[in-house]
């Protein structure tokens, strides 16, 4: 009894090297091109932008304005050709990921822009430890730095959360959209602890990540049991809850006035206030309400810093690995003697301790909780932060924080528009809507982030990037 | 007839039901220690749900899955968690479809495998985090030991590669090395040989050889692949329905008619001289 051998053999892996094309510039078409947008936009801006009707006493009358006609006209004139010029360039090819990376595993390897530069890292560390200075210098004055470095604190206190959340989706793959519920857990445990016996902030910002973590455990014991969509629905039914409670239970959390006059952070003992033994009186500077600002900015930035090096040294450890192993494949996993459930349940103690952290600074920033700080819409931007950066890239996650939340600050600053739209234009109105188009941008051009290209945590002779073709979303 | 002297695995009256299909029904057989213990049956038989049971992704209906340790010592696989069957009682597996952490490096994969070792060296990480205690040491010597597999299935050059990149032939080496990674007494190989070519299945063969010789590893293997089976196998079981329908070495096997029966059906004649035997 002999059944025929099997003879299938594996093709081999087709490979066909994309024979790049060098594209000339051809001005004379760019230029043709471009003509024909501007007299489509000319046609289209004699109904809309060309008359404006205006009243003047019972009469209305058309006021033309060829101006704005002519200006509008040669922005897209001028834009067409920017586009034409730079989709001929180098840049452009570099920049462009194969539209098949979203969905296949060939021809999708990350390009030039997908990959953390070298210098990435050094440059925002930089960037991040100087950013007072900067902006003290850039603006000259420390009550003019004061919107800039409030920004700065809003900013790392998302990159922190981002990579709390990191650790959860990026690197264990499981879909939580109630993380804010651990970061509310954090505030009100420093704002209770702190108003009620009186602990100092260093003292309760232990406590305070131990409970999140505490209630991470909490959440994941049922919950784990579930993947993919369900698991994304009952943690969003978790944050809910853990906001209903803190709005319903009036005896505790004071419902919806919240918490107010929390004790503020000291700097090792010493307050940040003018009069005697003081944080400027001990070191005999002149007291400035700056102070407490910087020092601000940089505990949330110390904060967020160890965040990172935690994060970093677990994905270096077994737990980190069997975290993406999890990701990557949950049953190889279980075969290979890997408790899952135990897991997973670090994973969201970790990354729920790092929230709390983040909590109990909110809380002390801000001097005042309410549970109307830990809606769903901050579990989302969080999560979007997450995604938009590059699932499990810790540097991707900090740059999808700078974009999420400093980008709509950005708009306020657009005075200038107003010259091209008329003194009634604000940009901040458009908001959403851009926010809104850049995701629609990002899910074209970069549907796996940012930083799309995973790095081992071990190598035998060389370091080399792994493509997100072959690194997985998790589903559980 | 090592495997009634000194099993390693000791199924009796395994059955799995799945509402009303009855996948396995009262299965009882042994696997020798150090022997290589094929499993084969045509499609649908039942094999792979044996498999499951044996590595607890299903409870069995009824029955009892007994591994007998070195010392002598029985553990019982069906009271088992999941995860534990590896680590506590030396059992590992591999996929009829590949399940590798392709998104993860080739070393990575066989550091995962050696998980639980390094957990404990890394103090459940508690340790391990603040950079004290021997985990550097101990992921050196699990460097080393997937180093050595590496070597064995010719993939040191791979290393660094992502696992998802391997052809197919290398990933299932990869699997295999996984693995024995976690150290196992006995290795569940579902459909090993599965997609490769006949060089490739040779090399398979001499690879499971040094596997039983030298690891004391005992295997138990389901394959559809006879060049693989009758070579290296030195105790076959056929099921068919979810029944055991022949048990004993390749030889006897190869010239069971039940077993012919199974695999190529039965002439014309014998089912007209049954049906006028029942008088249908």
């Amino acid at each position: 009894m002999t059944a025929p051998s099997t003879t299938t053999t594996t093709a081999p892996a087709t490979t066909s090297a994309d024979t790049v094309v060098p594209v000339r510039f051809d001005f004379a078409a760019a230029l043709k091109d471009s003509l024909k947008s501007a007299a489509i936009a000319f046609g289209l801006s004699i109904p809309i932008l060309a008359f404006k009707t205006d009243q003047s006493g019972g009469d209305i009358f058309l006021t033309p304005r060829w101006g704005l006609v002519a200006i509008f006209v040669s922005i897209i004139f001028g834009v067409r050709l920017l586009q034409h010029a730079f989709m001929a360039t180098k840049a452009y090819r570099l920049a462009t990921p194969d539209p098949h990376q979203a969905t296949e595993a060939v021809h999708a390897e990350p390009n030039a822009f997908q990959k953390v530069s070298r210098f990435g890292i050094p440059f925002f560390l930089g960037i991040a430890i100087g950013f007072p200075f900067l902006i003290y210098l850039i603006q000259g004055g420390m009550n003019e730095s004061r919107y800039w470095v409030d920004l700065g604190i809003l900013i790392l206190t998302y990159v922190m959360l981002g990579w709390g959340l990191n650790i959860v989706v990026g690197l264990a793959g499981l879909l939580d959209l109630g993380y804010v519920a651990f970061y509310a857990v954090g505030a009100y445990s420093y704002a209770l602890l702190s108003t009620t016996f009186g602990l100092s902030f260093w003292i309760c910002l232990p406590v305070a990540g131990i409970l999140a973590a505490f209630w991470g455990i909490i959440l994941g014991f049922p919950v784990l049991r579930l993947r993919g969509d369900y698991l994304a629905i009952v943690t969003l039914a978790f944050g809910e809850i853990v906001r209903l409670v803190l709005i319903n239970w009036v005896d505790l959390t004071n419902g919806g006035a919240g918490i107010s006059s929390i004790p503020r952070a000291t700097f090792f003992g010493l307050p940040f206030t003018a009069g005697e033994g003081g944080f400027a009186d001990f070191f005999g500077i002149e007291y400035h309400g700056m102070q407490r600002m910087i020092f601000l900015y940089y505990l949330i930035l110390a904060l967020a810093l160890l965040t990172n090096f935690v994060t970093m040294r677990l994905r270096k450890l077994p737990v980190g690995r069997a975290w993406e192993a999890l990701r990557e494949d949950e049953i190889a996993c279980r075969s290979l003697g890997i408790n899952t459930t135990n897991t997973k349940l670090t994973a969201f103690a970790i990354g729920a301790m790092f929230g709390g952290f983040a909590g109990s600074f909110f809380a002390v920033r801000q001097g005042f909780v309410s549970p109307e700080s830990f809606n769903f819409l901050e579990s989302a931007i969080i999560l979007a932060i997450v995604v938009l950066g590059g699932m499990g890239s810790q540097i991707g996650v900090a740059i999808g924080a700078v974009v999420l939340v400093g980008g709509p600050e950005v708009l306020r600053n657009l005075g200038f528009l107003t010259a091209i739209f008329g003194a009634g234009f604000d940009p901040n109105e458009y908001r959403l809507l851009l926010f809104g188009a850049g995701m629609v941008a990002m899910m074209v051009w970069r549907p796996r982030g940012l930083i799309s290209e995973r790095q081992p945590s071990v190598f035998l002779k060389e370091r080399k990037a792994i493509s997100s073709a072959h690194v997985k979303e998790g589903h559980g | 007839m090592r495997w009634l002297q000194d099993p390693i695995l000791d199924v009796q009256h395994l059955t799995m039901r799945f509402g009303g299909l009855v996948a396995i029904n009262d299965l009882s057989f042994q696997a020798g220690r150090g022997d290589i213990t094929a499993l084969i049956g045509p499609n649908g038989a039942g094999k792979t749900t044996v498999f499951n049971c044996i590595t607890g992704f299903y409870k069995p209906t009824e029955g009892m899955i007994a591994l007998r340790k070195p010392d002598g010592s029985h553990m019982l696989l069906e009271r088992l968690p999941g995860f534990s069957i590896n680590w506590k009682a030396k059992v590992a597996r591999t996929f009829q479809n590949i399940r590798l952490f392709s998104g993860m490096t080739v070393l990575e994969n066989l550091l995962v495998a050696q998980h639980n070792s390094l957990m404990i060296a890394s103090g459940f990480t508690f340790l391990g985090v603040l950079g004290i205690g021997g985990y550097r040491k101990a992921e050196s010597d699990a460097i080393e030991r997937a180093k050595y597999w590496l070597d064995k299935i010719r993939l040191t050059d791979r290393a660094d590669d992502p696992a998802g990149d391997l052809p197919y032939g290398a990933q299932r080496r990869l699997e295999i090395a996984r693995a024995m990674c976690t150290d196992p007494l006995l290795l569940c190989l579902d459909e090993p040989a599965a997609g490769l070519n006949p060089r490739e299945s040779h090399e398979l063969n001499a690879l499971l050889l040094s596997i039983r010789k030298d690891h004391a590893t005992s295997i138990l293997l389901i394959e559809h692949d006879m060049s693989v089976v009758m070579e290296i196998s030195d105790h076959v079981v056929v099921l068919d329905y979810g029944t055991k329908i022949s048990d004993g070495s390749p030889s006897e096997i190869r010239s069971d008619p039940r077993v012919i029966a199974a695999y190529l059906g039965v002439a014309d004649e014998e089912v007209e001289q049954v049906a006028s035997e029942i008088g249908a």
